[in-house]
Order: C-alpha cells, then sequence, then structure tokens
C-alpha cells in the first residue's frame, strides 16, 4: 500500500464541453471533495467553441490522484480525463507577467537577469518593467525568486497549459 | 408541423414527458411554474400528485422509482420550492435514485437581478445533483428533458435538475428530438471478461469466502437479483447485504448472514473480518460498513463490482475492479464459474460455513420480550410481530423508514425476500424520508401494504404529509416506534458522552392519535404488551391511512454495534450478551 500512500504532483487534462457551468463542475468537484488545486487553466480549444480543455495540476496520493480522474471522469460533460504526468512525457508551459520597480544597479540587473531567462519586455517606464517569461512552473518560480530582491512588484501567471509529446492526443 | 399552432414551452415539456412514459409527477404549484400547471391541468394522461411542502415530493418521488425501477419526477416552483427540494436531491444523489426535478426560475431576462422567488438553483444544487440543467433557449427544452431522463436512469442512477425560466415555458417552443447517442456520457456496462476470469480464479480458491452485495444490484434491475441468488446458490458462499441492498439476496435463505455493518449481524460483519476472498457487488464500502479502514478485511483478495468507477478504490484498494452494471457483471460471472473446471475447496468451505455458524449461534440480534401484561413493548419485538403478521396474510409489503433506531430496528427484523420492497435513507440518513416516500410507493402500488415504520421524532420533520394521504386516499401506515427520545442520538450520548442527554429527549409531542384523526386518518396506540398484536391488525384492516403510535421501552439501545472507529471484530453486543469487545476511543468519539 505504500506506493498508494506517497504523495505526487499530477498534471491532469480534461476535454468538456464548453458550455455554461462546467467550470464551476470541475471546481466544485475538487472543493466539496477536499482535493487541491496548485493551478488551473481553461479555454475553448476548438474553432466552433464546442470544447474546452481544462488543464489542473494537483498534488495527492495516488489513491487521491486516481480518485480525481474518476470523479472527473463521470462528470456529465466531460469527454476526455487524461493523466499527462502518468500516461508518458509531456510538455507544461506557465506564462507570467512579472513587474519590478527599481532605478539604478538593481534595474541593470533585473534587465540582466531577464535576458538570460529569455524573459521579454512587454512594458518599460524609466522606473519598471514588465517582463513576459514562458516555460515550465520552475523556471518561472526560479525568475520570481531572483525578482525579489530587485524591485519585484507584482507577478500574474497563467497556470499551466500542457500537451503530451509525440502522437498522443486526448 | 407548420399547419398545427406553435406549442408553447409548457406543452413541449409535458409532450416530452410523455414520451419518456411519465405516469406521475409529485409537486407543488408556484409563480414560476403556473404556464407548466396550466398546461397539465389541460391534458389527463399525466397525474400531478400536490404535496404538502417540496421536500415531501423528492422523497415521494424516491419512494415511486425505488419501488417500480421507474425515473421519479418532481415539479416545484423557483426559489424556495427549489431550495426546499434541496435535502432530497442529496439524498436521492446519495442512494443513487433516479429522479428529474423540474424547478420553476425567473423570466430569462431577470435571472441575476434577485427578482422575487429567485434563487440560483443550478449553483445550488450542483453538487446536490448527477447534472443540472438550466433552459435558455427554447430549441433545446425538449432535447434537455430527454436528455435528463438519460441522465438520470444511465450509470450509476441519480438525481438531475431542469431549471426552467418562465419565458422558456410559456414561449413558443420547437419539438427537437435528442440526438441518438448522448455526445458525452455513455458509461460502461458491460464487464471486461480478462477480469472476470480473474475473479473466478480468486473465488475458486478461496478457503473463506464472502459475498457483499449492496443497492447497486437493485439498481440493476430484478434480474439482476435474481442473478446474485443464482450465483451465491452455484457457489455455496455465504451472502450478506448492505442496508441498500437488503432484498437484493432472499433473507430466508441460509446463506444470508443478514445486513452487515454498523448495526449488522455478528456473522456477518465476522465473516467479512475473517474471509480471504470478498465479491463485493454494487457496494461502496461506506463508513458505516467497513468501520476502522485499516482494520477491515485485511486477509481477503477483494473483488469490486461497480458501474461507478468512482467508487472502486475510493475506501479500500482493491485486487480486481470490474465498472460494470451489475446484473451484466454476475450474468458474465455466472458464464466463466460454470465453464471453469476448477472445484472450489469443499472441505474449507464446509469448515468456514462451520466457524460461521458458531458466530450464528450467538444470536446477536436476541432480545427478550416480557409477554406479562401490562409489560413495555420492546421496540424489536413490534418490528418483529409487524413482520410475522403481515407476512401471514399474504399481502404485498413494502416497508419505508424514517432515520433513526427504528430504521436499524426495522433492517434487522423485517426479512426482505425480493428487491424494491425497502425503501429507506441509507446514505444522507434524513429524518422525514419515510412518510413521503411511503407515500410515492402507495401511488405506484395502489393495493399493496406500504408501512412507514417510523419514530416520534423523526416523522415530525414532514407530517405534513399526512394531508396528502388523506387527499389521494392512501392508506399508508405508519408505525411509530415511540421511545420519546431521538433514540440514536440518545444511545451515542448514553455510550460516547457520558449518559448527558442533551436536547434528545422528544418534548412536548403530539398526541399522534388526535393528530391521525385531525389528517382524516384513524389514529391508534399500543402502551403494552398485550396490546399489541390487536393494534397491529386493526391497523392492517383499516381502509384508511394509519398512524400507530406505539410505545416503546425509552432506554432500549440498538445492538449489535461497531462503534465508530472500531473494526468487525470489536463490535459492541446487546446486554443479552455476556462479553463485549466494547473499545469506545476519543478517536472515534470523533467520528460520525
Amino acid at each position: 500500500m505504500s506506493d498508494l500512500m506517497t504523495m505526487r504532483s499530477a498534471t491532469i487534462s480534461v476535454l468538456v464541453d464548453n458550455e455554461a457551468g462546467v467550470l464551476a463542475r470541475v471546481t466544485g468537484l475538487f472543493s466539496g471533495r477536499g482535493y487541491n488545486i496548485d493551478s488551473l487553466t481553461v479555454a475553448p480549444v476548438d474553432a466552433d467553441g464546442a470544447h474546452s480543455r481544462i488543464n489542473i495540476v494537483t498534488t495527492g496520493t495516488a489513491m487521491v490522484i486516481e480518485q480525481i480522474k474518476a470523479q472527473l471522469d463521470r462528470l456529465v460533460p466531460v469527454h476526455r480525463v487524461s493523466d499527462l504526468t502518468q500516461e508518458g512525457p509531456h510538455v507544461a508551459r506557465e506564462m507570467a507577467l512579472i513587474k519590478v520597480i527599481g532605478t539604478g544597479e538593481k534595474r541593470v540587473e533585473a534587465l540582466r537577469i531577464a535576458d538570460t531567462f529569455r524573459a521579454r519586455v512587454v512594458d518599460t517606464t524609466t522606473g519598471s518593467f514588465v517582463f513576459e517569461l514562458t516555460g515550465a512552473t520552475e523556471k518561472l518560480d526560479a525568475f520570481i525568486v531572483l525578482m525579489q530582491d530587485l524591485g519585484l512588484a507584482e507577478v500574474s501567471r497563467t497556470g499551466v497549459a500542457a500537451l503530451a509529446r509525440g502522437v498522443r492526443t486526448i | 408541423m407548420s399547419a398545427e399552432a406553435p406549442q408553447s414551452g409548457a406543452e413541449i415539456l409535458l409532450r416530452a414527458l410523455k414520451e419518456q412514459g411519465v405516469e406521475v409527477i409529485f409537486g407543488y404549484p408556484g409563480g414560476a411554474v403556473l404556464p407548466i400547471y396550466d398546461a397539465i391541468f389541460n391534458q389527463n394522461s399525466i397525474r400531478h400528485v400536490l404535496v404538502r411542502q417540496e421536500g415531501g415530493a423528492v422523497h415521494a418521488a424516491e419512494g415511486y422509482a425505488r419501488s417500480t425501477g421507474k425515473v421519479g419526477v418532481v415539479l416545484v416552483t423557483s426559489g424556495p420550492g427549489a431550495t426546499n427540494a434541496v435535502t432530497g436531491l442529496c439524498d436521492a444523489l446519495m442512494d443513487s435514485i433516479p429522479i428529474v426535478c423540474l424547478t420553476g426560475q425567473v423570466p430569462t431576462h431577470l435571472i441575476g437581478n434577485d427578482a422575487f422567488q429567485e434563487a440560483d438553483t443550478t449553483g445550488i444544487t450542483r453538487p446536490a445533483t448527477k447534472h443540472n440543467y438550466l433552459v435558455k433557449r427554447p430549441e433545446d427544452l425538449a432535447r434537455v428533458v430527454h436528455e435528463a431522463f438519460y441522465v438520470a436512469r444511465s450509470g450509476r442512477p441519480g438525481p438531475v435538475v431542469i431549471d426552467l425560466p418562465k419565458d422558456i415555458v410559456i414561449n413558443p417552443a420547437p419539438y427537437n428530438e435528442p440526438a441518438a447517442q448522448h455526445k458525452s456520457y455513455r458509461p460502461r456496462t458491460e464487464p471486461d471478461l480478462g477480469q472476470i476470469a480473474k475473479a473466478v480464479a480468486i473465488l475458486k480458491q478461496a478457503k473463506r469466502p464472502m459475498i457483499y452485495a449492496g443497492g447497486g444490484v437493485i439498481n440493476s434491475g430484478p434480474e439482476a437479483s435474481a442473478l446474485l441468488t443464482k450465483f451465491a446458490r452455484a457457489t455455496g458462499f455465504p451472502i450478506t447485504n448492505t442496508l441498500m441492498g437488503l432484498g437484493a439476496y432472499p433473507a430466508s435463505d441460509p446463506q444470508f448472514l443478514g445486513m452487515l455493518g454498523m448495526h449488522g449481524t455478528y456473522e456477518a460483519n465476522l465473516a467479512m473480518h475473517g474471509c480471504d476472498a470478498l465479491l463485493a457487488v454494487g457496494a461502496r464500502f461506506d463508513d458505516r460498513v467497513t468501520g476502522r479502514l485499516n482494520a477491515f478485511s485485511q486477509g481477503s483478495r477483494k473483488i469490486h463490482i461497480d458501474i461507478d468507477g468512482s467508487s472502486i478504490n475510493k475506501n479500500v484498494p482493491v485486487e480486481v475492479p470490474v465498472v460494470a452494471d451489475a446484473g451484466k457483471a454476475l450474468a458474465a460471472l455466472i458464464a466463466a464459474w460454470d465453464a471453469d473446471d476448477a472445484k472450489v475447496d469443499a472441505p474449507a468451505l464446509a469448515a468456514w460455513w462451520r466457524q460461521i455458524d458458531t458466530w450464528r449461534e450467538k444470536d446477536s440480534l436476541k432480545f427478550t420480550q416480557d409477554m406479562t401484561p401490562g409489560a413495555v413493548i420492546k421496540p424489536q419485538y413490534a418490528v418483529q410481530r409487524l413482520y410475522e403478521i403481515a407476512r401471514a396474510r399474504g399481502q404485498e409489503v413494502y416497508i419505508t423508514t424514517e432515520v433513526g433506531q427504528h430504521q436499524m430496528w426495522a433492517a434487522q427484523h423485517f426479512k426482505f425476500e425480493q428487491p424494491n420492497r425497502w425503501m429507506t435513507s441509507g446514505g444522507l440518513g434524513t429524518m422525514g424520508y419515510g412518510l413521503p416516500a411511503a407515500m410515492g410507493v402507495q401511488i405506484a402500488h395502489p393495493d399493496a401494504l406500504v408501512v412507514d415504520i417510523a419514530g416520534e421524532a423523526s416523522i415530525l420533520m414532514n407530517i405534513q404529509e399526512m394531508g396528502t394521504l388523506s387527499q389521494y386516499k392512501l392508506p399508508v401506515k405508519v408505525f411509530i416506534l415511540n421511545n420519546e427520545y431521538m433514540g440514536m442520538v440518545r444511545q451515542w450520548q448514553e455510550l460516547l458522552h457520558g449518559g448527558r442527554y442533551s436536547e434528545s429527549y422528544s418534548a412536548a409531542l403530539p398526541d399522534f392519535v388526535k393528530l391521525a384523526d385531525a389528517f382524516h386518518a384513524t389514529g391508534m396506540r399500543a402502551t403494552s404488551i398485550e396490546q399489541l398484536d390487536d393494534v397491529i391488525n386493526a391497523m392492517l384492516d383499516c381502509p384508511t391511512a394509519v398512524i400507530a403510535d406505539i410505545a416503546v421501552d425509552q432506554k432500549e439501545n440498538c445492538f449489535p454495534m461497531i462503534p465508530s472507529g472500531a473494526a468487525h471484530n470489536e463490535m459492541i453486543l446487546g446486554p443479552e450478551h455476556e462479553s463485549s469487545g466494547a473499545i469506545i476511543t476519543d478517536a472515534g468519539m470523533a467520528l460520525v
């Protein structure tokens, strides 16, 4: 049973009918049953807007992750549930906008680090930058930590979007 | 169609209901649903039963659904009509009862404006239903109704709400047929035969097998119960039923060990504890069944058949999961069992039965009734006599209950031979369920004997439905085991809270005989043992609804009992027994 009780992180993608209330069903399921949501993204993913893809990053024991998938799967508007973490390699990306306020050497250092991280400057004044950074969650976390001493003022993150690698689809 | 006058949404709604085979609606009118009541007024094929409170309507529809296998239908108005229905919806969700509940809603242009009798019904009922709909376009109406019935009865059944804004039911609507197949909801019902083969291999090797069957067998239809019986007899294995599953296997059969769980029999619980192979069919390892999880049936290889994949490995990890309809899985199991040449370990099985028989000798449901005239009636004896007298009359009997001690005594002492005869609030534990549920059963089975075995506290929670019984001349018998306490609360306070009977005395009770009279029913009372049979016979002879107020021993507790946080082999036996493994820990007291 010990493997069932080990905590793990899971990136789960859910293909749903793009109808009113479907996001509330999913988030209500998580809050009602006491599951964690580390990050959640949702948007329509086809031309006619019929389907949306919800990407959820969650943490739990293997038993809880299996429960989450089974509970999602039985929601009426859900077409497919895919545990990207378990089903094979996948790519997961997140985007963040990061505002850094400062002058002088700190401002120069912030720009230098942003360059190293390949963050783009999308807004600037003489006293501030807004950086746009895309990448894995860990990369964004690392950048934000570095900015803390350099005038980090505000962060807006999108949450994770993810797809399986190779030819596999949801 | 073009030559015909366009039909209103309400007429389209009724047309779709008729196509679904709906014969009866339990409801209560109000402003937002008046156009629907107009359409009901103008037709004769669907009967409307007017309840006295919307909560009663949902329980009545549950009783109707559980006793017939059909979808129960409810119609209530917006706002308080819908919110009053919520308890019943939760109840149906927990017990997997197919219900379609139509709720009125303010007109679409007023939604979100805090209009009179507006409530966010889809928001409130989202976690209380299997699915819900807000119809915002007339062209969706007929499709949504058909889809709602499909969702309610398919897979693991449950309640579905359709919220109907007033303009949608007033304005003309087209009648659009639903798609042949639901676009996303297609639950699996056929078992994986590889898993069935694994199950048979485990069961054939078993030395101490056990079958644990629940409400999923009943939901699968009467043929599933017949298959369960066939399989149990083919194997010779012992079998227990959950509270929800009573009637899925004939109680009089020697292989039946009685109900299991918190108030289950000694032999059923110890067989669960000691078995080496456990076949769970349509049961969900609920906390009332398992007791302390880390001590639950530790030595068994487990097979779990359930139509709901989320029920599997939720509480108890199993070796062989089978996601399928119980009836289809049992049919496959029987076929695979017969085709397999391996023999069961007959000597081991015989030894297992000898062990079970020693547990049976405990007679864990035993009680002693003093038959001296004037002696106080034991509640168990009252249920036993009701059972014996009703059975002797050979009438078709349906039993509903409220929630508490009387419910457990009914489950222990009333024996069911067939499915769909026992209606009780298992998962949610809703006091006030039994009377309206009995009403729904009697509507579906006008000539049957329908008895609500009740407690004096629970019955007051939906006592207003006596008015409905009177209006429709429904001869439901309300059999109150009156101990003047919220008995199960009192029992827990005695056993777990140092005898501090905080707020559990049923003070200022009404005179139930006069209460029956006020509702145009017949009231009767038994206060001592010599009156009991006469009252039961008079009740069963009476052509009207009856309230029979049976004064029973106020101090009687319901045993056996596995206290919260205890294991199956730590059950407390009653005062009739010498020793009990009574262990109630502080951790257990904190559990529900």
